[in-house]
């Protein structure tokens, strides 16, 4: 089982924090001022991808989804999972200790929450290995190596 | 038991029950899918970082762009990411966000179980349990 992650490793779990939580909260800011989507006006998704802030948001999700493939490619979706969810907690202190908003008690035990999920999963190895697996077989067969 | 409170407060005026949650399901369906083929597809592919050694990074994007998996789970994810803006408009982002959130992380421990045999252990059903009830009161 692989335990230990590289330092580059561990800069790619933090991208895939940052990335995710930044993006979304560009795409709902941008999506507020689209308006309401049925079914009948969806051509304004279309007008949607030409907000700046949507237009953002997506450039950020692209780096997330760039990050989060790199991580997947040397560790479980399982142990990548609360690295996603840490970014909800980055936002929320920095709102606090940067911005300055109050963060309520349920605020606090949700941080308190997410951190222990990381905590649970950080201890563990990041990936199962299955009896399986010819990693440099794959690479070859992949076509990546020639 | 949280949520109901919550969707009241949250759910754009007009929008009914049965809209709000199930494009909330539908967003978190397509996660799922998107994110089981991605990691199967990555699993299958191997460390990227040592493709990029081989061959650069145009050989990393070319060995991921050829793979029949990862086509299927970007275009779930483009299909999740289209949901998301669709339920954007109708549902506020302090319900929609939690709640897509909290049914992907249990559903992806659930799938990452079943589908990529993945060892999910009581440490990591712990993890996805807490993450749920976690961004579910960092809405509030």
């Amino acid at each position: 089982m692989k335990h230990s992650l590289k330092l580059s490793q561990y800069a790619i779990l933090i991208a895939v924090m940052l990335t995710a939580s930044v993006g979304d909260t560009l795409l709902s800011r941008g999506m507020s001022q689209i308006g309401v989507v049925d079914f009948h006006h969806l051509g304004l998704l279309w007008k949607a991808l030409f907000n700046p802030f949507v237009a953002s948001g997506i450039v950020l999700l692209i780096g997330f989804f760039a990050s989060y493939m790199t991580a997947l490619s040397w560790a479980d979706l399982t142990f990548v999972m609360p690295a996603t969810a840490f970014g909800y907690v980055v936002v929320a202190l920095l709102s606090h200790f940067w911005l300055g908003e109050h963060l309520s008690i349920y605020r606090w035990a949700g941080i308190a929450m997410i951190v222990c999920a990381v905590g649970f999963v950080a201890n563990g190895p990041s990936r199962t290995e299955h009896p399986s697996e010819h990693q440099e077989l794959d690479l070859m067969d992949s076509g990546a190596g020639r | 038991m949280l949520k109901a409170p919550m969707m009241l407060a949250t759910a754009v005026p007009g929008t009914s029950l049965l809209r709000t949650w199930s494009a909330i399901l539908m967003v978190a369906g397509m996660a799922i899918a998107g994110e089981c083929l991605i990691a199967a597809a990555m699993r299958k592919l191997g460390d990227l970082d040592i493709i990029r050694e081989h061959s650069g990074l145009p050989g990393a994007i070319r060995a991921v762009l050829s793979s029949p998996l990862f086509l299927a789970g970007a275009f779930c994810m483009a299909l999740n990411f289209f949901a998301m803006l669709y339920t954007l408009s109708i549902v506020e982002l302090s319900l929609a966000a939690p709640a897509t959130a909290s049914l992907t992380y249990v559903g992806n421990a659930a799938a990452a179980k079943l589908f990529l045999h993945e060892n999910v252990d009581q440490r990591r059903w712990l993890a996805a349990l807490f993450v749920a009830v976690g961004v579910v009161l960092l809405a509030h």
